[in-house]
């Protein structure tokens, strides 16, 4: 099932949670949503499946207007993070469940639905838990009896909203895998909700970043990491490091930083910002550097040391143990930037530059249309 | 080495706790255990042949009649309007809610005898209720249904208070769920929701009808206490004590006690039930 969204718009209260989602999901497709708690991720799914109405926007699947549908005539999978399985039925009724309530037209005979359980059973490789209640279950089983009891219905479309959340790291490193043997053996498009980059990237095709409302950006795990469309999504994925610098020519360039390895790229002559991870700065030891170390904590595997700037700026930067120099505290060094992306000041936000944030500011809706 | 390997006695956290145990159960048996031992003592006092000729005696049949009667349909009351209660004090957020909440608490708070001249003044003829109804041929004071009215305003708190924390506590996602896996809105409460709150709200029931077996005060003044026809078992005890039949009022009173006890073993079945799901936590 194909689904095209565009133009959705969801406040609470005076809350503007969804600020315009245009999103467009192909048929059999593995997606991600992704982003910080707040970013509208989990109003988008419940809007999906039926349990949440959009203000303004469109919903399509397949050509179908779903907001003209209610949530149990979609047909879709909704998996909830609390698994939120029926506490007074066994494993075997909570799975049948959406087979039973179906009209008797359309409703499978006893035997059928009983075929049904077991064969949802032995897939989810739990025919052991079978007469069992939820309450009596481990987190990991229950989820597996929630989308157990989300796929008896044959969904068209599999949603999940944080579906190894409450899950320690174990048992999340297991379900994941095995997610996705399901999302693949039962052909369904599938959507599901995550604030974990890994989970994202090692499950999805497509990840969508959000953030405040907005899609900040579709795409692979790789295309992601090596180039963030928005100050938002490379904070997000890690580069907390903001080094201030002065672009000359499609070149970075700023006292006591090398950032010649940076790839050279259309980008207008001024001031930006040059976004970093930790691991992506090299110190390197240079007694006309600029930059000092003030001190150095090792994890064993990876160095962190606390460097102070020309400007003041003080910077914590990772570096593989084995790999690094000999850093002592006092010393100076340069710093050499391996991979980073720019952006110009005037959208990254940066406090102690007095350009506007458009970002911030409040755009007042005036759109009534759709 | 002995010393190291006696066993290790884990301290309480809290202190106090022969203490406080032992202050509880001196009040237990002090103020309810006695007195119904003294009750049962009693009424094995008189001897079987005469305990049965007390209870079974015309006037102790009629009022157990009435009684068990009133009871049974005060409670079939309390059962559909404390359910809607409690549905309509959780399940919708509206002005004045809080309010409403509190008022469920007056049949608690109101001595029974207030309640009684309430209602009886309310229903008698010439009351706001009782003269159309009795214009239209239907007599609520010193009849039936004013010992059932009066039963059902005195224990309707039981059935709110015991449904209403179990609906708070319902998962909203549950019900999302029932309703994404292709549940109509009847579907959703009768499979889902019902099941979640039947142990709570039987348990309810039964102890509302435990109160309205045993309801004295608001019923003496409604019901007009015409022997054989609106006389009340706890009332046909008094009566017998006013007439220095201690024996005869113990018979009736033990009848009634093991009703209760009867009750109360069968509310706390339902508790059983109940905890029997929330093993293991959500």
């Amino acid at each position: 099932m194909a689904i095209e969204i565009a133009g959705l718009r969801k406040s609470f209260a005076r809350n503007e949670v969804l600020k315009g989602i245009d999103l467009e999901v192909r048929d059999g497709e593995l997606i991600a949503l992704l982003g910080p708690s707040g970013s509208g991720k989990t109003t988008l799914l419940r809007i999906i499946a039926g349990l949440d109405w959009p203000d303004y926007g469109k919903l399509e699947v397949d050509g179908t207007d779903w907001l003209a549908i209610a949530a149990r005539d979609r047909r879709i999978g909704f998996v909830f993070q609390h698994y939120a399985l029926f506490p007074h039925m066994t494993v075997r009724k909570n799975i049948a469940f959406g087979l039973t309530v179906r009209p008797q037209k359309t409703r499978p005979d006893a035997a059928a639905i009983a075929a049904r359980v077991d064969e949802l059973l032995q897939f989810l490789q739990i025919p052991h838990l079978a007469d069992r209640l939820p309450g009596q279950l481990s987190g990991g089983q229950r989820q597996r009896v929630a989308l157990g009891r989300a796929l008896a219905i044959e969904p068209r479309v599999l949603l999940l909203d944080e579906p190894f959340g409450a899950l320690d790291a174990a048992v999340r490193r297991d379900l994941r895998a095995w997610l996705r043997s399901v999302h693949d053996a039962s052909g369904s498009t599938t959507i599901f909700v995550t604030h974990d980059q890994d989970e994202a990237f090692e499950l999805a095709d497509r990840v969508v970043i959000m953030g405040e409302g907005k899609i900040e950006q579709i795409g692979t795990a790789d295309q992601i990491h090596d180039h963030p469309a928005s100050p938002f999504v490379a904070r997000f994925m890690g580069a907390t490091i903001e080094l201030p610098v002065t672009v000359t020519a499609g070149r970075a360039s700023a006292p006591g930083i090398d950032a010649a390895r940076l790839e050279r790229r259309a980008f207008a002559d001024g001031p930006a910002t040059l976004f970093v991870r930790p691991g992506d700065l090299t110190p390197i030891a240079d007694p006309a550097g600029l930059w000092r170390v003030k001190h150095v904590s090792s994890t064993g595997a990876v160095l962190r040391p606390v460097l102070s700037g020309p400007g003041g700026q003080e910077i914590t930067v990772e570096v593989l143990r084995r790999a690094a120099d000999t850093l002592t505290p006092g010393q100076t060094v340069l710093l050499r930037v391996e991979a980073g992306t720019l952006f110009p000041d005037t959208l990254s936000g940066r406090s102690g530059h007095s350009q506007p944030v458009p970002e911030q500011k409040p755009v007042p809706v005036k759109e009534t249309q759709i | 080495m002995t010393t190291a390997s006696a066993r290790i006695r884990p301290k309480r956290v809290l202190p106090g706790f022969t203490l406080s145990l032992g202050t509880t159960l001196l009040y237990l048996t002090v103020i309810i255990l006695i007195p119904i031992a003294a009750l049962v003592l009693t009424g094995a006092g008189i001897g079987w042949e005469r305990f049965l000729r007390f209870v079974t005696s015309n006037s102790a049949l009629n009022a157990f009649r009435v009684t068990l009667v009133a009871a049974g349909i005060a409670t079939l009351i309390n059962a559909f309007y404390g359910l809607l209660m409690a549905w309509v004090l959780t399940r919708y957020e509206f002005r004045g809610r809080v309010i409403l909440d509190g008022l469920m608490d007056i049949p608690f708070a109101l001595p029974t005898a207030v309640a009684g001249l309430a209602l009886t003044a309310l229903f008698s003829a010439n009351g706001w209720f009782g003269g159309p109804l009795e214009a239209a041929g239907f007599q609520v004071v010193y009849a039936l249904p004013g010992i059932i009215i009066a039963m059902a305003f005195t224990s309707i708190p039981f059935v709110v208070r015991a449904v209403q924390p179990v609906l708070e506590d319902l998962d909203p996602a549950i019900e999302e769920a029932a309703k994404t896996l292709g549940a109509t809105p009847w579907q959703v409460f009768y499979r889902v929701i019902l099941p979640a709150i039947l142990p709570a709200w039987l348990g309810g029931c039964t102890v509302s009808m435990a109160r309205s077996l045993g309801e004295f005060g608001a019923v003496v003044f409604i019901a007009g206490n015409l022997p054989g026809q609106t006389e009340i078992a706890s009332l046909l005890a008094f009566i017998r004590i006013e007439e220095d039949n201690y024996a005869g009022a113990a018979a009736i009173a033990l009848v009634l006690l093991c009703m209760a006890l009867l009750l109360l073993l069968l509310s706390n079945l339902f508790q059983i039930r109940a905890a029997r799901y929330r093993e293991g936590g959500k």
